[in-house]
């Protein structure tokens, strides 16, 4: 974990490499992360993985995220982890929903780190973001032929509903 | 000769004898049995004791119910439960369902223990469908009977939407004596009316293993649905048929 400081030193190293890459920073619960512009999440993870003194060689995750009725709308989340150090930092993307059938796009890391092929094509199948560059995005949890983006917060719950005692009353002559 | 048939003792069959002595008589008949003394009426006494008349409809389901082998097939959690019941504590050797057969065609009972995934819906279906006939399924705990807690868009709510289910088991997970419960009631099922019924409640009449086309691209002709009993209908005979 970089301290605040540390943070604010690789923000600024970040910005002064690629203009406009960092938005913001966190640091809450002695972790860290940055804010990214989508445009740069490929370059700031190269960045952070090649840079002596750097070196977050490990992906230990990647996750998308939906914040609905904020904007930007969807979030995906990359978490490094600095095996050398034992130091993690999280960078975070924030991507806009283009609306209608269009997808929000995001340039793939699958040639800097090779466990984010499964990851992104996870976060596709899930939230239906698109990841520039992935050598093979397809659905991998869900079967092929889904429709749908089934953890967006818009797409429904499924399931069927089931009669309990409490909503009984909102079922009239259910037993008909 | 006219062969005369009495009834030599007050006999039910495959009783218990009541005290020692009778015991000691049974014995003693069935070791002159044995050796070859015994004759005449108490030879006809000693093999009406042991013989059962039933129809042969009812010893085969009873055959059936108590060779029910699973197919060797875990969903989920409730698979533990399942894996349990076939141990030595609760051992369901008794009933003759403990060998869980590792191919389908081998297996008589499909056991869904655990909830049923989107994904993984066509596959039991398959292994259903490869099973040879008669066969049963089992919906082991709230998940496969119902969705359960997985009302959700990533799980089937209720496996009886593609397979029929014979039986349902409550529980989350059921208990291994709940699980054998439903296997006697299963049994019990099959013993009472071995009839499957099946293919009525499900108007699946018409998807036997003989009545179903050929795969396209097979060498055997499509015999139309018919059941294809002899040999196939070739060509020649459709168009006598025109």
């Amino acid at each position: 974990m970089p301290d605040a400081p540390g943070l604010e030193l690789i923000a600024q190293e970040l910005n002064r490499r690629f203009e406009g890459s960092v938005l913001g920073t966190y640091y809450e619960h002695e972790q860290s992360a940055l804010v990214v512009n989508p445009e740069h999440v490929v370059d700031v993870l190269g960045w952070l993985r090649d840079t002596p003194g750097q070196e977050y060689r490990f992906l230990s995750s990647v996750h998308g995220a939906d914040y609905l009725p904020a904007e930007p709308r969807f979030g995906v989340h990359y978490e490094l982890l600095c095996m050398a150090r034992v130091e993690r930092l999280r960078v975070k993307a924030a991507l806009a929903d283009p609306g209608g059938e269009e997808l929000p796009e995001l340039g793939s890391c699958t040639h800097l780190f090779p466990t984010a092929n499964f990851q992104e094509r996870e976060v596709y199948d899930f939230f239906g973001i698109v990841f520039r560059g992935h050598p093979d995005l397809r659905r991998i949890q869900m079967p092929e032929d889904y429709v749908g983006w089934p953890q967006r917060r818009d797409f429904p719950m499924g399931g069927e509903p089931v009669l309990f005692t409490h909503n009984e009353v909102e079922t009239p002559a259910w037993w008909e | 000769m006219e062969i005369k048939r009495e009834k030599l003792r007050e006999f039910t069959p495959l009783e218990q004898p009541r005290t020692a002595e009778e015991l000691r008589v049974r014995q003693l008949r069935a070791r002159e049995l044995l050796s070859g003394e015994l004759e005449g009426r108490d030879l006809e006494a000693h093999v009406e004791e042991r013989l059962l008349a039933t129809t042969l409809e009812k010893a085969l389901s009873w055959a059936r119910s108590n060779a029910m082998w699973p197919a060797t097939f875990g969903l989920a959690c409730c698979a533990i439960e399942m894996m349990a019941m076939v141990g030595s504590r609760y051992d369901t050797a008794r009933y003759g369902a403990e060998v869980f057969r590792a191919s389908p065609r081998q297996a008589d009972m499909l056991i869904l223990s655990g909830r049923v995934a989107l994904k993984m819906a066509p596959v039991i279906r398959r292994i259903y469908d490869q099973m040879l006939e008669p066969k049963w399924v089992l919906a082991m705990g709230a998940c496969s009977s119902s969705g359960g807690m997985f009302a959700n868009y990533a799980v089937v709510q209720g496996a009886d939407k593609f397979v029929p289910v014979d039986i349902h088991i409550p529980g989350c997970p059921p208990r291994p004596e709940a699980l054998m419960h439903g296997i006697l009631k299963l049994q019990r099922l099959i013993q009472g009316n071995p009839d499957l019924g099946w293919r009525q409640r499900y108007n699946a009449i018409g998807t036997e293993e003989w009545a179903r086309k050929p795969p396209a691209g097979s060498l055997t002709p499509p015999t139309g649905g018919e059941p294809a009993v002899g040999l196939p209908t070739t060509n020649g005979g459709e168009a006598s048929d025109a």
